[in-house]
């Protein structure tokens, strides 16, 4: 327990040491300790970051399913409605056709009664003429000439 | 050790082995406690120095080589013993010093490291290491380097002489001088002050060189007492020795954590208040 040069010993021993934990021990470790607490909350950092722009793209995602339905029940609408404006046409367009295929047939059927009633005019004229011309020359038989008339009478 | 008084193994336990100048002039080991106080300054106590700077490597190299390896990514095992070490001191420095400096930290952590593995040693076994040596013929063995007054000390001046330095350095030669003869008392009539100046001196150069003695022996004394309490415990017999080595081993890991702990704050105080201007 005498105190002597192992004093002096143990400062030598002690600076170097020192020196050589600030040149060589200590920088690496605590570098790569700093830069991994950098690491760790940038990271935590963008799981938040991350988080956020999930909810953002859940939002967005909604919302463009929202609008999809709305655009698929508005041409679903709009497309009833056509059908039925379609059918509606057709229907109109068929009863048109019907009324003007009825109005061309009724003044066909009245061109056929026309003409057959000018024509029966007609043949009734000449059947008259020929009666009448039957009688003329055959006025002095009055048997005959009931007879041809009654003749008349049958053909008409 | 058969043979021997209580007294002879307990001397025996606590001399050094003491290299230097004999009294007839020769150099060489020391045969006894008595021959190595009449060396005087110019001996060396080989065991505490080499076990000192053996421990110290030992924590060096260690300490180097995970830092060599160290990743910013997942850390492994040693890696991550070695950051809850440095991050430990490091919390402690920035506690306790608010001043910029490089040097502080790896002070503190080899102050930390160093006087821990030194304590450390007094829970090896007594008469284990010692053993070893006697029967390479080498007969004082003391294994736990802060048990000596030499090594404590020579560890509390550096803290001292960087302490001063660095008072110097921040507040150069006039403010450190001011700091001695200006404090605690004071006055504005300047009479008062030059009678008052070699007051302040007398009381501040006691308090400045209370620093680096109560650092050391602060140290010393904690393990120089349980050293001597395994000491005493290894001369009852073999089968009551347990009963009491145990309790006082266990009790001991806090006593050389925290012995390393307070050296390594009161290092860290001094040097925070070397740093700060008045």
């Amino acid at each position: 327990m005498n105190i002597n040069a192992t004093i002096l010993g143990q400062i030598i021993a002690f600076s170097i040491f020192v020196w050589f934990c600030m040149k060589f021990v200590w920088p690496p470790v605590i570098t790569a300790m700093r830069e991994r607490q950098d690491k760790i909350a940038s990271g935590l950092q963008n799981a938040d970051q991350a988080n956020r722009d999930l909810e953002l793209a859940k939002e967005k995602a909604a919302e463009t399913l929202r609008e999809a339905k709305q655009q698929a029940a508005a041409l679903i609408e709009q497309a009833n409605k056509r059908a039925n404006q379609l059918v509606d046409e057709a229907k109109d367009q068929a009863r048109a056709e019907g009324e003007r295929l009825k109005a061309a047939a009724q003044s066909e059927i009245d061109q056929e009664l026309n003409r057959a009633k000018e024509t029966l005019r007609t043949q009734v004229a000449a059947l008259s003429i020929a009666g009448a011309e039957k009688i003329l020359s055959a006025s002095v038989d009055q048997a005959a000439h009931s007879k041809m008339l009654e003749q008349l009478a049958a053909e008409l | 050790m058969a043979g021997e008084s209580s007294s002879e193994i307990i001397k025996h336990h606590l001399t050094n082995l003491t290299y230097g100048q004999k009294v007839d002039g020769s150099w060489g080991f020391a045969e006894n406690s008595v021959e190595a106080s009449q060396m005087g300054f110019w001996a060396f106590n080989v065991d505490s120095l080499s076990w000192s700077f053996g421990l110290g490597a030992l924590f060096l190299f260690l300490f180097w080589r995970a830092g060599k390896r160290a990743t910013t990514g997942i850390p492994g095992g040693f890696q991550n013993f070695v950051e809850v070490i440095v991050g430990f001191v490091d919390t402690q420095v920035k506690d306790g010093f608010h001043g910029r400096s490089n040097l502080i930290a790896p002070l503190a952590l080899t102050v930390f490291c160093w006087v821990f593995l030194m304590n450390l040693m007094d829970l090896v076994p007594i008469d284990f290491v010692p053993k070893l040596f006697a029967l390479m013929g080498v007969h004082y063995m003391k294994i736990v380097p802060s048990t000596d007054p030499n090594i404590t000390l020579g560890m509390s001046l550096s803290v001292f002489f960087l302490v001063i330095f660095c008072s110097i350095k921040v507040k150069g030669i006039g403010g450190f001088i001011g700091e001695l003869t200006l404090h605690p008392f004071n006055s504005d009539n300047i009479f008062v002050k030059l009678i008052l100046i070699p007051v302040n001196l007398v009381l501040e150069t006691i308090n400045l060189l209370a620093k680096p003695v109560s650092l050391g022996l602060r140290l010393f004394g904690n393990m120089y007492a349980g050293e001597m309490i395994f000491i005493l415990i290894s001369l009852l017999p073999w089968f009551v020795q347990w009963t009491l080595s145990v309790p006082w081993a266990i009790f001991h890991i806090l006593v050389i954590t925290l012995q390393a702990f307070v050296f390594m704050v009161l290092t860290i105080v001094y040097m925070s208040m070397a740093h700060e201007d008045h």
